[in-house]
C-alpha cells in the first residue's frame, strides 16, 4: 500500500487513521521557533463523518486509504442496506444508514449518486446538487399566484419536506437543490 | 494551452506596496544611521541547529573538483565577521532558503531583515523591533513579558521548576489532536505548547508581544545571563504577533569555546536524527575568537512583516512567485 509525507499533505488527500478512511480538510504547516516543525490537520473520519484534530510531525508517514469516488445508479431497500448498482457492471453495493444518512431524503430508483467506496464498500452516499421530484402530498394550489410570496411546505415522493410557492399541486414535478433543501423550480419536461 | 501558473501569486498592487514597504524598512535604518550591507548568499559552511535544514550544492571548478556549498538560512554568520573586523551597526534584506519549510506561513526561499547593534543593549533592541513595528507596519506598541511570566500566566507553569512529565501530562490532557505515541524532550514539550496554547492566545490581542529570557536549553547563539528572578536564562527573544512569528533577538554570545560547544552538540543531534551534519563555520569561529564586539541582533521575516501591513493570511500574496512557481 502506498504512503504519503506530510509534505504530500493537501485537502482531499486520503489516509488511514487508527484503522479508519480519513480525508484531509486543512492542513497546517507549523515551525515553533527553532524547533522541530509539525503539521496540525484538520480531517474528516469517511466512517463516522466526525470531523477531528491530530498533530504529525513533519515528515511523519500515513498510510494511503483505497478510497474512490464512483457514480451508481440506487435500485432499491430492503430496510437493512440501500442497494446501488454499477450501471456497466452490473455489480451491486449495499450501503448502511450511516452512508445514506446525507441523503435519505433524496434517495430514488434509477437515479445516479457519487458513492464513496473504501475496499468495495460504500462510506458515503451523495446526491446529486440538483433532483426532479414530483409532489406527494401539499396544500392545495392557489391558482394565479406566481407571486412566490409566502410558501408551503410540500412533501415529494422520496419523503424529502420542502417550502414551496403558494401555487403548487400535488403530482407536479420540481427542481429541488438537495445542498439546501429548497424548491429551484418547476421541472422542465 | 499554455496554463496560467506563469503569472505572479501576488496582485500588481501587492508587489507595489512590497517594493514600497523595502523602501521604508532601508529609510527608518538610514536615519538611525545604521549600515546596509550585503554578504554572499552561497556558503562553504552552515548552521548545525537541528531543525534548521540548509539547501545544499556543489561548486564544481574547471577540472570537475568539487566543493560542497550551502544556500544560507541567514545572513548571521557573515554579518558577524563583518561585526569583528569593526565595522559596526550594521542591516541586511537578504534571501534566505530553509529546506522543507512550506506553508501559509512559510516559504523555503524568504526575504529576511537581519540587524546588529553594537551601541544597543538586549532591551534597547528590543524597543527599536517595537518602533520599527510601530512605524513600518503600523502595528500597535508591543506588550513585553518573559518567557517565564508569558507561562506562569497563560499556563500557571513555572517554567524553572517544572518537570518534562508535567508538561508532557498539560499536552496530553490540553491538545486532544496529539497522538499518545508523541515523543518529545523538555524543550520540545515548552515548544509544542507555546505554539498551540500560548500563541493563539497572544494573537488575539492584535498587539505584538515580545517575549524575552528563553530557557538556557534554547539559547541557540544568544548569551546565558540571570533573569530578574535570578535564573540562568538565555538573552534571546521573540517577537509573536496576530499568530505569526515574527523576529528572533540575541544579546549575542561572544564566547566561541561556549559556541564551539554547543554546535558540536548540535551536530550531535543532527546525528542522532538521521541528518547529515553541518561543517562549522571556522571563519565565523576564528572572527569571534578575534574579538567579536558587544553586540545585540535581531533577525525579522519580511514578507510576514508585509503580510501584516496588508492584513494577508499567505506568504505568497506578498511574494513574486510562490516556490512551486519559482
Amino acid at each position: 500500500m502506498a504512503s504519503y509525507s506530510t509534505n504530500e499533505f493537501k485537502s482531499g488527500l486520503k489516509f488511514m487513521l487508527d484503522g479508519d478512511p480519513c480525508s484531509i480538510i486543512e492542513n497546517e504547516f507549523v515551525k515553533p521557533g527553532k524547533g522541530q516543525a509539525f503539521n496540525r490537520v484538520k480531517f474528516r473520519n469517511l466512517k463516522t463523518g466526525r470531523v477531528n484534530e491530530r498533530t504529525f510531525k513533519s515528515g511523519d508517514t500515513v498510510e494511503s486509504a483505497d478510497v474512490i469516488e464512483t457514480d451508481l445508479e440506487y435500485s432499491y431497500t430492503d430496510g437493512e442496506f440501500w442497494y446501488f448498482m454499477d450501471p456497466t457492471s452490473f455489480e451491486q453495493y449495499g450501503a448502511d444508514a450511516n452512508a445514506i444518512s446525507e441523503s435519505k431524503d433524496w434517495l430514488k430508483e434509477q437515479y445516479v449518486y457519487t458513492v464513496t467506496l473504501w475496499n468495495g464498500t460504500p462510506l458515503l452516499v451523495t446526491p446529486p446538487n440538483f433532483v426532479n421530484l414530483a409532489v406527494v402530498e401539499t396544500d392545495p394550489g392557489v391558482r394565479g399566484d406566481t407571486s412566490g410570496g409566502g410558501g408551503k411546505p410540500a412533501t415529494l415522493e422520496t419523503g424529502a419536506v420542502v417550502r414551496v410557492p403558494l401555487f403548487i399541486e400535488i403530482g407536479e414535478v420540481l427542481r429541488v437543490d438537495t445542498r439546501s433543501s429548497s424548491y429551484v423550480e418547476r421541472a422542465k419536461d | 494551452m499554455y496554463d496560467k501558473d506563469w503569472q505572479p501569486s501576488a496582485s500588481l498592487d501587492h508587489l507595489k506596496r512590497r517594493a514600497q514597504f523595502l523602501t521604508e524598512i532601508r529609510r527608518f535604518f538610514y536615519q538611525r544611521d545604521v549600515l546596509e550591507v550585503d554578504t554572499p548568499i552561497l556558503s562553504h559552511a552552515a548552521p548545525t541547529a537541528p531543525y534548521l535544514d540548509s539547501f545544499t550544492t556543489q561548486y564544481i571548478a574547471a577540472g570537475g573538483q568539487k566543493t560542497p556549498c550551502y544556500l544560507q538560512t541567514s545572513p548571521e554568520f557573515a554579518m558577524k565577521r563583518l561585526l569583528a573586523a569593526g565595522l559596526g551597526d550594521i542591516y541586511q534584506i537578504a534571501k534566505v532558503f530553509r529546506n522543507g519549510e512550506q506553508g501559509r506561513h512559510h516559504s523555503p526561499e524568504f526575504t529576511m531583515l537581519e540587524w546588529y547593534r553594537p551601541s544597543l543593549s538586549y532591551h534597547q533592541l528590543m524597543a527599536e523591533v517595537d518602533d520599527l513595528l510601530q512605524s513600518v507596519v503600523a502595528l500597535p506598541a508591543a506588550i513585553k513579558m518573559s518567557y517565564q511570566q508569558v507561562f506562569s500566566e497563560y499556563l500557571a507553569i513555572d517554567v524553572s521548576t517544572v518537570s518534562e512529565q508535567q508538561l508532557k501530562q498539560l499536552a496530553m490532557s490540553r491538545l486532544t489532536s496529539l497522538p499518545e505515541d508523541w515523543q518529545a524532550d523538555k524543550d520540545g514539550w515548552l515548544e509544542l505548547l507555546m505554539s498551540e496554547l500560548i500563541e493563539p492566545q497572544l494573537a488575539s490581542s492584535g498587539c505584538p508581544y515580545i517575549i524575552y529570557d528563553f530557557p538556557a536549553s534554547q539559547a541557540q547563539l544568544a548569551k546565558l545571563h540571570r533573569s530578574e528572578d535570578g535564573n540562568t536564562v538565555a538573552a534571546r527573544f521573540e517577537v509573536y504577533a496576530q499568530g505569526l512569528e515574527l523576529a528572533n533577538g540575541y544579546d549575542e554570545c561572544l564566547d566561541a569555546e561556549e559556541l564551539s560547544q554547543r554546535f558540536t552538540e548540535d551536530n550531535l543531534i543532527r546525528q542522532q536524527q538521521g541528518k547529515a551534519t553541518m561543517p562549522i563555520d571556522q571563519h565565523l569561529m576564528a572572527a569571534i575568537n578575534s574579538g567579536l564586539p558587544a553586540c545585540t541582533g535581531v533577525a525579522i521575516g519580511v514578507d510576514r512583516l508585509l503580510m501584516l501591513k496588508l492584513g494577508v493570511k499567505d506568504i505568497n500574496d506578498v511574494t513574486s512567485f510562490r516556490f512551486e512557481q519559482s
